[in-house]
């Protein structure tokens, strides 16, 4: 056991001052901006109780972005995991060249956000656009512009993430398969188990806490997506694509609603905070329902 | 037949996550002001590499140059400054005993998953008081430490031998000795995975610069592009696919020093 020492309060000084100053204090100040009615310009606020809650549930935008934003993260999470896993076990072989695969797999992941919104945009362009050309070349009706369609840009902007993120997933699942020991396949094989049985039985089961890192982060990272939104849509067309964390970035920075923002942002941050919950609990009773039989 | 077909699956998938870039380059190589091509067009007789001299040295209204060394000096600050501040943390969680060091731990990983949605006004609000927006300051100390930065090297630093430090301590070093002249030593790998996500994350954040700095002087590259974007439309592709690919050749040659941090760093320290 290690001795107490108060010396460890000064390896962790800095970091925490820093934390405290820049997460704890804002998340603090962030409740009491959404007491008050304020438009960030003036000096001016004034003292609002609960109303700028009221007005968030009242208000039939933000409930459209919240619904955008559980679709976004209901298509794209478990879509872009399960892409993430399948890749994983193929680049888990013992294949000649894999890891350069591994390495390109990885590219979209680390470029540049803005960058590849404006790729995209150009790749979901009528008639010109990459798709459309392809579609164009086989004959296919090559005029739809994916990002104006109202029932089809939300998931255009899915698949892009999806297409995004998959190095990081196939990377995550490809830590946790190497972590599996291979005594428990060979067991597995003596008890006459084949291979999709022993996916089943083997895999599946022990890939649960990496399972549960990727939903969660993936979760939080979809509940949040700003960037393709502000680039591609801006949230349209018709509101289609306003996600929203775009939504509140248009309250706070494009109408001056500061308490109003901060409002949703918090009613945002208590629904992750919910949703993570449920995950986490989700995934702990599999976990023990492995444990036990 | 198996090893075939993964092949297969590898190649196609490879093209389907390489071939939006590929045509970004041969889009960037078309004439300037020129319409977009056509597939059978794409790749040009007469390539344009004028348009990489007009988007680097002919942009009178968007200072290139200047967002290229902005986000230089960012990154490299931000990145040095975590690995620094982080590291020192992670050694306390890690091999010091104090009391509440679990209950600020969680304070730390509370933050690393939960603050995004409401810091960012708050933290625009503070830096705005201290008279820092459009400055430097406003870009590098909002980020010098990173929770994740701290939970991954705390891991990482757990794997450490503790034997190591008692024999040291018997030498009579204390503990900033052990840390600078042992863990930080023995952990490079963790340390360099940690320095990689953050170079990333730094060079590619899009939404605090586009809050904190408002003059083109103070522009980073990521927020340049789009501001690129917004002055030249949709309307000259072969130069809005130029700019494309400048902002990408610095992240792509990071990537090839740094890549097998990413592929093999994770499995280091994130979830065990």
């Amino acid at each position: 056991m290690m001795k107490k020492s108060k010396l460890g309060y000064l390896f962790i000084a800095p970091a925490t001052l820093h934390l405290l100053i820049f997460a704890v204090f804002p998340m603090a100040f962030s409740i009491f901006l959404s007491f008050y009615k304020w438009n960030l310009l003036t000096s001016e606020r004034h003292f609002m109780g609960l109303s700028n809650y009221s007005y968030a549930f009242k208000d039939p935008l933000f409930w459209n972005a919240m619904w955008n934003s559980t679709k976004y993260a209901l298509l794209s999470v478990p879509l872009g995991m399960v892409a993430g896993l399948a890749i994983a076990l193929v680049v888990n072989q013992k294949l000649r060249g894999v890891t350069i695969f591994r390495t390109l797999y990885y590219i979209p992941a680390i470029s540049s956000g803005v960058a590849i919104s404006i790729l995209w945009i150009y790749i979901y362009m009528p008639e010109t656009g990459l798709i459309n050309t392809v579609l164009g070349m086989l004959h296919i009706n090559n005029k739809t512009d994916f990002l104006k369609n109202e029932s089809l840009a939300m998931y255009a902007l899915v698949f892009m993430s999806i297409w995004v993120g998959l190095g990081p997933r196939m990377v995550l699942f490809l830590s946790g398969l190497i972590g599996i020991p291979p005594s428990l396949y060979e067991a597995a094989e003596l008890d006459g188990a084949n291979k999709l049985r022993s996916f089943w039985n083997v895999t599946l089961p022990m890939l649960i806490p990496t399972t549960f890192f990727v939903l969660i982060t993936s979760t939080i990272g979809a509940l949040q997506v700003f960037t393709p939104v502000y680039i591609m849509t801006q949230g349209g067309p018709n509101e289609k694509t306003d996600v929203v964390g775009y939504h509140i970035y248009v309250e706070a920075w494009s109408k001056f609603l500061i308490g109003i923002a901060s409002a949703k942002s918090f009613v945002l941050l208590v629904v992750i905070i919910l949703v993570s919950i449920i995950q986490f609990r989700v995934l702990r009773s599999q976990l023990e329902g492995y444990s036990t039989t | 037949m198996k090893k075939f077909l993964s092949y297969f699956f590898m190649i196609v998938l490879a093209l389907f996550l390489m071939a939006p870039f590929v045509w970004m380059v041969l889009v960037s190589l078309q004439p300037n002001k020129a319409p977009i091509p056509t597939l059978d067009h794409v790749i040009p007789e007469h390539p344009a590499w004028s348009n990489y001299k007009l988007v680097l040295f002919d942009q009178p209204n968007l200072p290139v140059w200047r967002f290229f060394l902005n986000s230089l000096i960012v990154t490299f600050s931000v990145v040095v400054g975590q690995l620094f501040v982080s590291s020192l943390a992670a050694y306390g969680f890690a091999r010091m005993n104090f009391t509440g060091r679990n209950l600020i731990f969680y304070l730390f990983l509370g933050s690393l998953m939960f603050s995004g949605p409401v810091t960012q006004l708050p933290v625009y609000l503070l830096v705005r008081s201290l008279g820092w927006l459009d400055t430097y300051a406003a870009l590098i100390v909002p980020g010098v430490s990173s929770a994740f930065s701290v939970f991954l090297l705390r891991q990482a630093f757990m794997g450490v031998p503790m034997e190591l430090d008692e024999a040291a301590r018997i030498d009579g070093a204390g503990d900033f000795r052990i840390y600078a002249r042992i863990v930080m030593p023995l952990t490079g790998a963790a340390l360099a995975t940690s320095a990689a996500f953050s170079f990333f994350a730094v060079w590619t954040d899009f939404f605090w610069p586009l809050l904190s700095t408002s003059s083109s002087n103070m522009r980073t590259l990521e927020v340049g592009l789009s501001v690129f974007k917004t002055s030249y439309g949709t309307t000259n592709w072969p130069l809005q696919m130029t700019a494309t690919v400048l902002v990408m050749i610095p992240l792509l040659v990071a990537f090839l020093f740094s890549q097998r941090y990413f592929t093999k760093g994770i499995m280091i320290g994130s979830i065990k």
